[in-house]
C-alpha cells in the first residue's frame, strides 16, 4: 500500500504539487492523469524520490521513503518511462539485467529470470537477448524496459507515460499486454498519462490532478458518473457510453467458434457446418484467415474463398477493451472480428450484437443519470453471421 | 580467415606500426634514400643520433606529455560535467581554449627560466597545448549522452559514480577517443620544436638542419615525424574502434 499524506513541492515561488493525499492499496492500478503542468510526473517522482518532496510524507507499507538510502530505495521499485531509456551500449538481456546485478544477485540467480521475463513480455530470449537497443522498433524497446522495471519482482510499479510514443496500434497492443501481466503478477502501479481513455482501461482508481492538487480520486466509474466537478466533468470528456466501454473486456462477451486448418474441399465444408464462415488456423491454432462458407458451397476452391489476415491487425485479445474491438470493426467493417491469444492463436471471437448488448446497459445506465448521450450509430438489430457492414 | 569488421582498422594499424618500426631501423636506407635525393650534400644523414635513438627520445617526450594530458584532461572533463565542478566550467574551457592558442614556442621560452633545459620545459609545454581537444571532447561526449538514459539509470537505483563509469563513459567514449587522437597527433608535430630547448627528438634533425643549412637533414626529421604521426593515427583509430560499445556500431 502507498500512502501519500500532505505532500508538496515548491520550487521557489512555484508551488508543482500542493498538499496531494491519497492511497493507493497493494495490487491496484492507480492512474495520475490531468492536463501537463498538473503536477502528475512531480507526484510519481517523489515516491522513488528522483525529487524530494518540500513537506509531507509517502510510505510505502508504512515505511518513509525518506528513511530508506535513495538508490536503495529505487532499486526496490520498478520503474518505466515514455523515452524507456534502455542503455544503448548494452545488449536487450544485459538492459534487462541491471537491476538484478545492483542487488548483487548472482548470474545464476537472474539469467533465467531475465529471459522469464523476456519471455512474459512477448520477446522471447532466444531471439532477442542479444540484440541492441537500437535494433528494436519502439514497442519492442519499451517491452524491454518493462521488462527491465519487472526483473527483481518489486512490488512497486512507477510508470510515467510508458506507451505514450508509440504508435496507436502498438499502443493498443501494450496496453492489452499490460493488463495481462498486470492480472498474473498483481504489482502496485502508480502510472502517468494525459489520455483519458488510457486511464479508463487501465485504472483501478484515476487520481485527477490539476495545477497541483486533486481534483477526484475515484474508481473510473464513479468519475465519469459521479464527476466532482464542472473539470472533471470536461476533462473526462462527453461520450461517456462509449468511455464506458474502454471498461469491459473482450473476455466477458466472446463466444468460442470453429476453425480449420484448411486444405480439401470436404474438410473445409464440413468445417463450416451451417456457419456462414469458418476461420482458417495453422496447426499451432494462429489465426490465418478466414473462409466464405457461402462461396466455397457456390463451387469455388477453398483457396479462392478464402481471405488471409495478418492476425497482428485483424484480430483483438481477450484483455482488448471493447471500445477497442468496436473501433477496430468499424476499421475494418466487419460484424465479427477474431479473438486471439498473444501467440495469435484463436481462441474466439466477438460479435457486433455483443457489445450492443453491454452499450444498451450502458444508455440505460446513462439515460438515468443524464438525458441524452445516447449513440444512434449502431444498427437495432445484428444478423448473426458474419456480415459486412456496408 | 575473414576478420571481424571491428578488427580490422586494429589489424592494419599493427601491419603499418611493424613496417614503422623496421623502417625507423633501416639506417643505410635512410642515408641511401637522402644521398640520392641531395646528390650534392657530403653528409646527407644526421649524425648526432639514428633515427631510431631519435625516433625513441620523440616516443618519450610525446608520451610523457600526452599521458599528462589525458590524465589530467579526462578526469578535467568528467568533472566539470557533474554537479560539483559545474561552476568552473567556463573557466576551464576558456583555460585549455587559452592552452591551445598560446604558441608552445612561447610557453618553452616562458618555462625554461623555471625548468631550465631539456625534457621537462618541453613537456610542460606539450602538455598544455594537447590539452584543448581532449577536455572539450570529454564534455562534449559526456553532454551527448541521452538525459533520459541517466534518469533510467536513476529510476533504477544506480549511483552517481555507477551512472558515470558504467553508463556515461562508455557511452561517450567514442568521442573522447576522437580527442584523445587529435591531441597525441598534434602533439607528435608539435613535439619537433622541443628540440629548441634541447628535449631531442626528431627535432633535432630539423632544428639542427636548419642552422647549418642541410636540408636533407630538415626532411629526414620531418619525414620521421609525419610517419609516426600516421601510425599513431591509425593506432589510435584502431582502440577508437574497440573502445566503440558494440551497441553503437552502425
Amino acid at each position: 500500500m502507498i500512502t501519500l499524506r500532505d505532500v508538496t513541492k515548491r520550487y521557489g515561488e512555484v508551488t508543482a504539487v500542493d498538499g496531494v493525499s491519497f492511497e493507493v492499496p497493494s495490487g491496484e492500478v492507480c492512474v495520475l492523469i490531468g492536463p501537463s503542468g498538473c503536477g502528475k510526473t512531480t507526484t510519481l517522482r517523489m515516491i522513488n524520490r528522483l525529487i524530494e518532496p518540500t513537506s509531507g510524507s509517502i510510505e510505502i507499507d508504512g515505511q518513509d521513503v525518506m528513511s530508506v538510502r535513495p538508490e536503495e530505495l529505487r532499486r526496490h521499485i520498478g520503474y518505466v518511462i515514455q523515452s524507456v531509456g534502455l542503455f544503448p551500449h548494452l545488449t536487450v538481456a544485459e538492459n534487462v539485467a541491471t537491476v538484478p546485478k545492483l542487488l548483487g544477485w548472482e548470474r545464476r540467480r537472474y539469467e533465467p529470470k531475465v529471459r522469464e521475463l523476456l519471455g512474459i513480455v512477448g520477446l522471447p530470449p532466444a531471439e532477442y537477448a542479444d540484440k541492441y537497443p537500437r535494433q528494436l522498433s519502439g514497442g519492442q524497446a519499451q517491452r524491454v524496459g518493462v521488462a527491465r522495471a519487472l526483473v527483481a519482482d518489486p512490488p512497486l510499479l512507477l510508470m510515467d507515460e510508458p506507451f505514450g510514443a508509440v504508435d496507436p496500434l502498438t499502443r493498443e497492443r501494450l496496453q492489452a499486454e499490460f493488463v495481462r501481466i498486470q492480472r498474473e503478477l498483481k504489482k502496485t502501479v502508480i502510472f502517468v498519462t494525459h489520455d483519458v481513455d488510457e486511464a479508463i482501461k487501465l485504472a483501478d482508481r484515476i487520481a485527477l490532478m490539476r495545477s497541483g492538487n486533486l481534483e477526484q480520486y475515484d474508481t473510473p466509474e464513479t468519475l465519469l458518473d459521479h464527476p466532482a466537478s464542472k473539470f472533471v466533468h470536461d476533462f473526462m470528456g462527453s461520450d461517456r457510453a462509449l468511455k464506458r466501454l474502454g471498461r469491459a473486456r473482450v473476455a466477458n462477451v466472446m463466444r468460442t467458434v470453429e476453425s480449420t486448418t484448411g486444405g480439401a474441399r470436404s474438410v473445409v465444408a464440413e468445417a463450416c457446418g451451417g456457419s456462414r464462415f469458418v476461420y482458417l488456423t495453422d496447426e499451432r491454432g494462429v489465426l490465418e484467415g478466414w473462409v466464405d462458407c457461402k462461396v466455397l458451397d457456390a463451387g469455388t476452391p477453398p483457396e479462392e474463398a478464402g481471405t488471409t489476415v495478418d492476425w497482428h491487425e485483424a484480430a483483438v485479445h481477450p484483455e482488448t477493451t471493447l471500445k477497442d474491438a468496436l473501433s477496430r470493426m468499424l476499421g475494418f467493417g466487419f460484424r465479427n472480428v477474431a479473438v486471439v491469444d498473444a501467440d495469435g492463436r484463436l481462441v474466439g471471437e466477438v460479435s457486433l450484437a455483443a457489445i450492443e448488448g453491454t452499450m444498451a446497459d450502458a444508455d440505460t445506465h446513462i439515460a438515468n443519470l443524464e438525458e441524452g448521450e445516447v449513440l444512434g450509430a449502431i444498427p437495432e438489430e445484428s444478423p448473426a453471421e458474419r456480415d459486412e457492414l456496408t | 580467415m575473414i576478420l571481424p569488421p571491428r578488427m580490422r582498422p586494429v589489424v592494419a594499424a599493427f601491419a603499418g606500426t611493424m613496417l614503422f618500426a623496421w623502417i625507423v631501423g633501416q639506417q643505410e636506407l635512410w642515408a641511401s634514400v637522402l644521398g640520392s635525393l641531395f646528390p650534392e650534400s657530403a653528409r646527407p644523414v644526421y649524425p648526432a643520433a639514428t633515427v631510431a635513438e631519435l625516433t625513441m627520445q620523440h616516443l618519450r617526450l610525446v608520451g610523457i606529455s600526452s599521458g599528462l594530458t589525458l590524465l589530467v584532461g579526462i578526469p578535467l572533463g568528467m568533472w566539470v560535467t557533474r554537479p560539483s565542478g559545474a561552476d568552473f566550467r567556463e573557466i576551464v574551457s576558456a583555460a585549455v581554449d587559452f592552452g591551445q592558442t598560446f604558441p608552445p614556442v612561447a610557453v618553452l621560452a616562458l618555462m625554461m627560466p623555471i625548468l631550465g633545459f631539456g625534457l621537462w620545459p618541453a613537456v610542460v609545454a606539450l602538455f598544455l597545448y594537447g590539452m584543448f581537444p581532449v577536455v572539450s571532447n570529454t564534455v562534449a561526449g559526456l553532454e551527448a549522452v541521452p538525459r533520459t538514459v541517466i534518469d533510467a539509470a536513476r529510476g533504477m537505483g544506480m549511483d552517481r559514480a555507477r551512472i558515470l563509469f558504467t553508463v556515461e563513459m562508455p557511452l561517450a567514449a567514442r568521442i573522447i577517443m576522437a580527442g584523445v587522437r587529435t591531441s597525441v597527433v598534434i602533439n607528435i608535430g608539435t613535439a619537433t620544436v622541443a628540440a629548441a630547448v634541447g628535449a631531442g627528438g626528431l627535432g633535432d634533425p630539423i632544428i639542427g638542419g636548419i642552422s647549418v643549412q642541410n636540408m636533407a637533414y630538415v626532411l629526414q626529421g620531418a619525414t620521421a615525424a609525419a610517419l609516426l604521426a600516421v601510425v599513431a593515427d591509425g593506432l589510435l583509430a584502431g582502440a577508437e574502434r574497440l573502445l566503440t560499445p558494440r551497441g553503437l556500431e552502425a
